[in-house]
């Protein structure tokens, strides 16, 4: 029996001739040779056509991909119809998606070598009700990311879950325009991590069981940087207390065991309305880049950042890495819930703070612990300086309204 | 009917054979390796057709592909890969490593136009020309001109909208090749320089895949014909002559400078040449075709173009991005004097999917290209 068969949804045979936009469904079930099959569906697919993945196990040897605008790759359920890449023999990545104004919904990608999907240099993508799973959980030989969109723009994230990435479940990078909702990343490095990027709203997702729970970081040396225009808000952020398993060398081998939100090096970030519980290290940090870079045109440091809001429990009882070496001797057990390494753009602002729309506004609720490491300020002081736990100094707000993120192809 | 041949057309023909020394020319290689003329076509036979195949233009620049290699009339004789007569071969002067395949280049463009110069591009090519690289095994790479295996011929095909690629798969025969749209893989061996027998998981490309590697922004790019690669002697049936200047005088290019303002990359494996532009050049066509501003792996920030001057750009002392567990555990691209710290070592010495760099192109680790790449670390200093 033949596994792919297609079903023309147009009637009217001169339609074909006359749009480029066939409104064609192509079929495919799991069969043996579904590698060739299912490849080539992706290559010889029309602009407007949807690939329809029957509920099965699909066993592939080699990465797919997908080059062709206006295209729908939809399948029977995350649970139903499942890409499997345990047996990967090329490609770094299960899916890589490289045209534009494509969706992609219901189904699995598991146990890839390297990154399970990603888009590169994509306008307008959707990835919807999917899953990206290594299911022998946490192992740094897993790949590095479950999505991967980089370098697009409007991405929309809406119902995924993202399971056992060595660096990030959820990971958006060098984009703009983004929303990240509805979606749960358990058993990664990084549960859902926005880097390098512009506008990008994460809200409504569960991040638990990761290493730290939701990253918004700035990288040096890269096309796009100076990330900005981020909110953070409703999420749960739980329990994420898993060992930090990223192979050294990554960015996100430096985020400590029990991190709930981590901001890092980006300008206007909101985090507020979160429910942010149980974590050995810290509920919020907020830091600049922490290594060494030979980049002129770089700011490392988090600027203009606002917590507001936010529900925090339970934190700080057992610290790692950086706020176990540095934070916990200043200011012992239990660690103060939000943390700033204080590092500020040069010496004025180390001694009198930083500029009003670049300072680090707090309004939580009263009783909220803080410490404020100073970090800058005892370098330049001769005596050095102790780290400042006095939370009110940052409740004077002078931050921007940050617009909500709308997508063309959100309809919501 | 068929049609009357001038003789000198089949002379030319034959000479071309002789061209391309170390091509598929079995049927008439001699003990001593040496090729000998081929035998004088009679007017009466089967061969005559073929010989008068002609570039069908309407083939080249047709949306969907041909099914056969046949089809595209670019071959002479295709049992002999013998290509017609307008057809030039080349070579370029540091190759892109493909699992040790051989590989025999041609370019074709269609009468009286020609390519236009560019000093660091791939030249422009007009509409209609044709780039043909065919992938050989020979059985004993000590006998590199017997029992040569082809596996796939390549095509980049200069169209209206510009380049497609397709790749055509050799027949058991060797007399044809089949278009292979979604790719294919299959086990080839061979005997290497050692007297060793090498297999390898060996990989046609899909479509998809060429423009993982030939797309500059969101076009599809020819990759080794820029001046620099091409800046050499080649042997023509006529003698060796510089690439560039043939090109120019076969009036297939236009706008060639004096050629000593003309870019030229090193020889990755002559050891007189500078170490340095030895590994800058290898990594210059073995990675800058993703690796630089305008390609797919722009994002990484890691750009190994032979033009590239800035150091952290080409990794020294650059933090990796999304490495993941190609990092390998080491915190820098390139460590001076360090290879075995330098993540751009690591992951060329790596054959895991998740790992390995090229991400395409290679099932095996090439290990003449690392040791390259691990001599010139080692020389490396931080100034």
């Amino acid at each position: 029996m033949r596994a792919i068969f297609r079903t023309l949804v147009i009637t009217a045979f001169t339609m074909m001739h006359i749009t480029a936009n066939a409104q064609e469904t192509i079929k495919i079930e799991p069969s043996e040779n579904i590698q060739e099959i299912l490849l080539e569906a992706l290559i010889l697919a029309e602009e407007g056509s949807t690939i329809e993945l029957a509920e099965g196990f699909y066993e592939l040897s080699d990465g797919l991909s997908l080059d062709v605008n206006n295209v729908k790759i939809i399948g029977a359920g995350h649970d139903k119809t499942i890409l499997s890449f345990k047996n990967q023999q090329s490609g770094s990545e299960g899916l890589l998606i490289t045209s534009d104004n494509v969706w992609l919904e219901g189904f699995a990608v598991e146990d890839t070598p390297g990154d399970a999907i990603k888009s590169k240099g994509v306008d307008t993508i959707t990835f919807k009700n999917l899953r990206v799973e290594w299911t022998n959980g946490p192992d740094e030989n897993n790949g590095a990311y479950g999505l991967y969109p980089i370098d697009n723009r409007n991405v929309l994230i809406d119902g995924v879950i993202a399971k056992g990435a060595s660096d990030a479940g959820i990971y958006v990078g060098q984009s703009q325009n983004i929303i990240v909702r509805n979606s749960k990343a358990e058993y990664n490095v990084a549960g859902i991590e926005i880097e390098n990027s512009y506008y990008a709203d994460v809200y409504d997702n569960v991040a638990i069981h990761n290493t730290g729970g939701i990253l918004v970081f700035d990288m040096p040396n890269l096309p796009q940087k100076g990330g900005h225009s981020v909110r953070v808000f409703n999420n749960h952020v739980v329990d994420n207390n898993t060992d930090n398993f990223a192979p050294e060398g990554n960015i996100v081998g430096t985020v400590p065991r029990g991190t709930g939100i981590l901001v890092m090096a980006n300008t206007h970030v909101e985090v507020f309305n979160n429910t942010i519980v149980n974590h050995d290290s810290v509920s919020i940090l907020i830091s600049a880049f922490p290594k060494e870079y030979n980049d002129p045109t770089y700011n490392p440091i988090p600027k203009g950042i606002y917590l507001h809001d936010n529900v925090m429990e339970r934190s700080g009882a057992n610290p790692d890495l950086d706020i176990k070496r540095l934070v916990e001797p200043a200011t012992g057990l239990p660690i103060p819930q939000i943390v700033w390494d204080g590092a500020v753009d040069g010496v004025w602002a180390a001694l009198f703070g930083p500029d009003d729309a670049e300072g680090i506004f707090i309004n939580e609720k009263p009783g909220t612990t803080f410490v404020n490491m100073n970090a800058v300020l005892d370098m330049i002081l001769p005596w050095g300086a102790s780290p400042d736990m006095d939370i009110t100094e940052h409740s004077d707000v002078y931050f921007p309204t940050l617009k909500p993120v709308k997508l063309p192809q959100d309809s919501q | 009917m068929l049609r009357q041949i001038p003789l000198n057309s089949v002379l030319k023909t034959s000479l071309m054979v002789l061209a391309m020394a170390g091509t598929i020319t079995t049927a008439n290689t001699t003990e001593s390796g040496k090729t000998t003329p081929q035998p004088t076509v009679s007017a009466n036979s089967p061969m005559l057709e073929q010989i008068t195949a002609v570039p069908n233009m309407d083939v080249i620049l047709a949306r969907r592909p041909a099914r056969k290699l046949s089809d595209y009339g670019l071959f002479a004789d295709l049992t002999n890969h013998v290509v017609v007569d307008e057809i030039v071969p080349y070579d370029l002067i540091t190759p892109l490593f493909t699992d040790y395949a051989h590989k025999y280049r041609f370019a074709y463009v269609p009468n009286g136009q020609a390519a236009q110069y560019t000093a660091d591009e791939a030249f422009e090519f007009p509409v209609g020309s044709v780039l043909i690289k065919t992938f050989a095994y020979p059985a004993d790479f000590r006998k590199p001109d017997q029992n040569i295996r082809r596996i796939e011929t390549r095509l980049l095909l200069r169209q209206e909208k510009g380049w497609a690629a397709w790749s055509y798969k050799w027949n058991e025969d060797q007399t044809d090749a089949d278009l292979k749209i979604a790719g294919d893989a299959f086990e080839v061996n061979w005997v290497d320089e050692m007297g060793d027998t090498q297999k390898v998981r060996y990989a046609i490309p899909n479509r998809n895949q060429c423009k993982g590697c030939h797309v500059i922004g969101k076009e599809f790019s020819p990759i080794g014909p820029k001046a620099r690669n091409l800046n050499m002697d080649y042997s023509y049936s006529t003698g060796p002559q510089n690439q560039l200047t043939h090109w120019t005088n076969a009036g297939i290019l236009d706008g060639l400078p004096d050629l000593n303002q003309v870019d030229r990359v090193a020889d990755a494996f002559d050891p007189s040449q500078p170490l340095d532009k030895r590994a800058r050049a290898y990594l210059d066509i073995n990675c800058a075709h993703c690796h630089r501003l305008e390609g797919p792996a722009s994002t990484t920030g890691l750009f190994l173009l032979w033009t590239e001057t800035n150091p952290v750009r080409w990794g020294l002392n650059k933090n990796p991005v999304a490495a993941g567990r190609g990092s390998g555990g080491l915190k820098k691209d390139v460590i001076a004097g360090h290879p075995e710290q330098s993540i751009l070592y690591y992951r060329m010495n790596s054959k895991d999917p998740g790992v390995m760099m090229p991400e395409l192109g290679r099932a095996m680790i090439h290990k003449e290209g690392v040791a390259l790449v691990e001599q010139w670390i080692t020389s490396l200093k931080n100034d």
